[in-house]
């Protein structure tokens, strides 16, 4: 029998009545390669090229791909950090991809992102209690002693004493650095949360901890979460659906459980066989995809299907099309021309 | 496979390592970075070496290689036994002619531990004519073979190329192949694939596997990553707090881990066959490693430790053999589910 979470769960998932809180349509994002002394343009580096994917209400959607592939910047764009080069951004049903000043401001209020290294992403300099409240200060949204009182309610909810208010950052270690960072992000009490690789810098007995943290904390306010990570097993953990990012393409998309049980892209499954496994029996017996060759380029990515360069399936039908973005089953879509056949 | 896979170290250990103990003087003060390490390499034995960020993995290593500066590190006692030989009561140079010859080594990040501005033929050329006394067209004969042997293609015209000319995964097989350079009888890596993406990992294991069954070295492969060692190692020692918490053959570690911290370790990583995805919490282990600023005087893993009783606050548990070829430090029998009689 299901659990009672396991049924809540698959409820999520089947429930096309959740609204939709973001949408994408073939968003891209090229970075432009300047040369010369007149710096010139020279090509682009096609970072993010043509992705679609919506994030219902309170969902988690795992963004997963290897260096380079465009996962970090897709989350950036949909921030409005980068603008986009073309495609749609849609938050609540408004398209923002071309919203500027004040009305982008106010629109920060309600996405917020949390970043990998929170050594990098904390200002030295400030204390923490202060990296809290300049959110909250700068969008006006407190001050004094209501300030103060919200600063102690975010580093409580994160888990941190509300004597820490005063401290450095230096003071603390990675995951409570990583606390402060999401104690911040929640500050303007958002809908919706890019965490941008949160736990990849933390050592493995605090990434639970972490991961925990943001699950409770999407329960408890009814956060949307865009999870990006290279960690498989932590995107299926944390995911309710998971999109496979190469090469700025997404090429496979389901739910998360389907995905892992029955990959259908080559890529795919080539990733989930390489990640290895904590238990020496199950790695003795496994047979692995390995792949040969790397990534290409992202300046110049290959024509046709971007995986067929390494893909151990290619045919002469690969390089020469472009596969299309075919919905296999109910929730599972898939970019490869051979996905089903076998 | 041709190599013997025992779970305890072969009857002559190609290294012994006693009681290695190494602090540095810093402006916080003394940090206890190792405390007294010890363990046996077998012949053609791969001994996977576990341990968080500070957990004093890599230290040791370096201690018994000289190559930490001191000061600020400073060696307060310890022996290794390279065939016999105490490489830690060598002088510098005849240090200097056992590194890179007897015991090669890898690093985590292959673009830092490459010269930028020598080729890939020199630096894999040097050892050969260093240690080895080669002329240069041998040496050059013989490191386009190495360089072929670790899966790198064109070996002869890639020589002439400099380490930006790579990508991250080549320049780490050429990593591999300078170390492997002169047949050592140990091979010590350290985070070897950690920078790396997942699919290339599985490329640069699979190359390592290889070269371990045909050319029979003795490997230390130094990891926080629970999934490669359970997938390469025969034997696994599991580091906290600057000492070894566990030791064991590397099923019996996975299946029936005694210390603590191996356990809570373990239960953290999402499993991979997870079915209730993110509906359940992962498992965490509470708090944070330890700084290390005092001589450990009692259990390192005490503050953390669901079992932890009066005993662990006042005494920091040896290293004791619990079943066959099974070494754990605790006092707590986790087996039991009481603390130890003696």
């Amino acid at each position: 029998m299901p659990t009672e979470s396991a049924m809540a769960k698959a409820c999520v998932q089947s429930d096309d009545a959740t609204p939709v809180l973001l949408e994408v349509e073939n968003l891209a994002k090229h970075f432009p390669i300047m040369r010369g002394v007149f710096r010139r343009q020279v090509g682009s580096v096609r970072a993010v090229d043509g992705v679609d994917f919506h994030i219902r209400e309170r969902e988690t959607l795992g963004l997963v791909g290897e260096s380079g592939c465009g996962k970090s910047t897709a989350g950036r764009v949909i921030l409005r950090l980068y603008d986009p080069t073309a495609g749609r951004i849609a938050f609540r049903g408004e398209d923002i991809g071309g919203v500027r000043g004040e009305s982008l401001r106010r629109l920060r209020q309600s996405m917020q992102m949390v970043f990998q290294d929170p050594q990098d992403s904390l200002n030295p300099r400030m204390t923490v209690g202060s990296i809290v409240a300049e959110p909250l200060v700068e969008h006006g949204v407190a001050k004094g002693r209501a300030l103060d009182d919200r600063v102690d309610e975010l580093l409580n909810a994160v888990g941190l004493s509300a004597r820490f208010a005063n401290r450095y950052p230096h003071e603390f270690s990675g995951g409570q650095r990583q606390r402060i960072g999401i104690a911040r992000a929640l500050a303007l009490e958002p809908e919706f949360i890019v965490c941008d690789e949160p736990i990849a810098a933390l050592d493995v007995s605090i990434q639970a901890q972490v991961v925990n943290l943001l699950q409770d904390l999407q329960e408890r306010l009814g956060l949307t979460y865009l999870f990006i990570s290279h960690d498989l097993a932590m995107v299926r953990h944390i995911a309710d659906r998971v999109a496979v990012m190469y090469l700025g393409k997404i090429v496979e998309l389901a739910p998360s459980d389907e995905l892992y049980r029955e990959p259908l892209h080559p890529y795919t499954r080539a990733l989930m066989s390489a990640a290895p496994v904590h238990d020496p029996e199950l790695e003795a017996a496994r047979e692995r995809i390995i792949l040969t060759g790397d990534v290409p380029s992202p300046a110049d990515p290959p024509p046709g299907c971007r995986f067929s360069t390494r893909c151990p399936m290619a045919t002469p039908e690969c390089s020469a099309r472009e596969p299309e973005w075919r919905e296999l089953r109910p929730g599972h879509r898939v970019a490869c021309h051979y996905a089903g056949d076998a | 496979m041709g190599v013997p896979l025992s779970a305890a170290p072969a009857a002559e250990a190609v290294l012994a390592v006693e009681d290695i103990q190494t602090r540095f003087h810093t402006q916080e003060g003394v940090v206890h970075a190792v405390n007294g390490i010890g363990f046996e390499l077998g012949e053609g034995e791969v001994l996977g070496v576990v341990g968080e960020s500070g957990s004093g993995k890599s230290v040791t290593m370096l201690s018994l290689l000289g190559l930490l500066p001191t000061p600020p590190a400073e060696i307060v006692s310890g022996s290794a036994r390279l065939e016999g030989e105490d490489l830690m009561a060598l002088d510098a140079d005849r240090l200097r002619k056992v590194r890179g010859a007897r015991v090669g080594f890898i690093f985590q990040d292959p673009m830092t531990s490459l010269n930028p501005v020598l080729t890939v033929g020199y630096q894999l050329t040097e050892p050969l004519r260093l240690h080895l006394g080669m002329d240069k067209a041998a040496a050059r004969e013989r490191a386009a073979q190495l360089l072929d042997l670790v899966g790198i293609p064109e070996p002869t015209s890639r020589l002439s190329d400099f380490p930006h000319q790579f990508s991250g995964g080549m320049r780490q097989r050429v990593m591999i192949a300078i170390a492997l350079a002169c047949s050592p009888k140990v091979l010590i890596a350290d985070e070897p694939t950690t920078a790396l993406d997942v699919t290339i990992q599985a490329q640069i294991l699979d190359v390592v596997k290889r070269l371990r069954r045909e050319l029979g070295m003795s490997i230390i492969w130094i990891t926080h990553d629970l999934g490669v060692v359970a997938g390469l190692a025969d034997r696994v020692m599991v580091m906290y707090g600057g000492q070894v918490v566990e030791r064991a053959d590397v099923k019996s570690l996975y299946a029936r881990p005694k210390h603590p911290y191996t356990r809570g370790l373990l239960r953290t990583l999402p499993s991979p066959d997870d079915e209730d995805g993110s509906s359940g919490r992962l498992a965490s282990i509470p708090g944070h490693p330890p700084s290390l600023l005092e001589a450990p005087a009692s259990c390192p893993f005490a503050p953390r430790c669901e079992h932890a009783f009066d005993r662990c606050h006042r005494e920091n548990p040896m290293l004791e053999t619990r079943g066959e070829g099974h070494e754990v430090a605790c006092f707590f029998d986790v087996d039991r589910g009481a603390p130890r009689a003696d």
